[in-house]
């Protein structure tokens, strides 16, 4: 039984991970494009704080926020009308896709599923975001990729 | 372990503070008294502390108002304290948000604030405009607990034989207040 942990004032969860996902949006996409990406990630996580139901894995929680953003700054940056390589013109996103899929999962592999497949993070990333390492977030996504399958097969 | 700098830290605590999804903006100001803790809701001021601990009192407001809370800019309290410091302003025009307060605090605080600057009253005068007459005690405890001292003056009531008595903040800030407002010599 895990302990319920309550969630912290937004002062002190943006002044915890602030610094870390501002190296992490420096490494993804350069310095310059990294600021206005902060900007929209903390608003982002601003906006949908107050629904939050615990204070676990608020780490996993910006990263997959911060992922998310880049991924947008990514589809602005490619020139209009260059179709996405391999992709549906209708499809969903890769990660709406793979958060769906993952919804079941415990909290861990989920969030590793979701940061590796959905987001294309590092494994090292992934193991930053986990507060972990990268040899622990690699055996929680494949574990959890196990995982959906079994449920696929049933 | 990277920092994030200033002006990007400042940027994005200006676009929260406008971006309506805060409930509580707090921040640090100077001021002659020592640092005070400033906080507004949405629907107005909420929180001014003395001696202010940062953390602990997030914590309050966060339970208080909403989970929300981050430090950011506070442009018009600041600058209306500041000017009252200067001597500059006599009365705060600040739409003020006292969610929480119960019946009777709250009717002794409206009262409070309609004693003038630079003039006294006393308990005992608070509690009959709050039609309790015989609870000045009572109102002493409201004046401690005040969420809003200076802006809402509980530094003006002082006890039936004019003793300043006593001040959540310290009698020698209550002290200094009457004495900015030439309410003592």
């Amino acid at each position: 039984m895990m302990e319920a942990v309550s969630v912290p004032p937004f002062e002190r969860f943006y002044e915890t991970w602030s610094g870390e996902i501002l190296a992490f949006l420096r490494r993804r996409l350069g310095p310059a494009e990294a600021e206005d990406a902060f900007q929209e990630t903390f608003l982002r996580a601003l906006r949908g704080y107050g629904r939050l139901e615990h204070g676990r894995e608020l780490r996993a929680w910006a990263y997959t926020i911060a992922a998310r953003v880049v991924v947008d700054a990514h589809r602005r940056r490619r020139p209009a009308g260059e179709p996405v390589e391999g992709a549906a013109v209708d499809a969903r996103p890769a990660y709406a896709e793979i958060e769906h899929l993952a919804g079941d999962l415990p909290p861990t592999e989920r969030a590793a599923v979701v940061l590796r497949y959905g987001y294309d993070l590092s494994y090292e990333d992934i193991g930053a975001a986990l507060g972990s390492n990268a040899v622990a977030a690699r055996q929680a996504a494949s574990s959890g990729i196990r995982r959906l399958r079994r449920k696929e097969l049933r | 372990m990277t920092s994030v700098p200033e002006p990007l830290d400042v940027r994005f605590r200006t676009a929260a503070a406008s971006s309506g999804f805060l409930d509580v903006a707090y921040n640090l100001l100077d001021s002659p008294l020592g640092t005070l803790l400033v906080a507004a809701s949405p629907r107005g001021l909420c929180r001014v502390a003395y001696d202010p601990e940062p953390e602990r009192q997030a914590e309050e407001l966060a339970t208080r108002f909403g989970l929300r809370v981050l430090r950011a800019p506070l442009d018009e309290p600041r600058r209306q304290l500041d000017e009252y410091f200067e001597r500059r302003r006599r009365s705060f025009e600040l739409p003020l948000d006292l969610a929480g307060v119960g019946p009777f605090p709250r009717r002794v605080l409206e009262q409070l604030a309609q004693v003038p600057y630079g003039e006294v009253t006393t308990y005992g005068r608070l509690a009959a405009q709050a039609e309790r007459p015989r609870a000045a005690r009572a109102v002493g405890t409201v004046m401690n607990r005040n969420p809003m001292p200076i802006v809402l003056p509980c530094h003006r009531v002082v006890g039936s034989t004019g003793k300043l008595v006593g001040y959540g903040g310290g009698l020698d800030r209550k002290e200094r207040l009457l004495r900015l407002e030439g309410a003592l010599l």
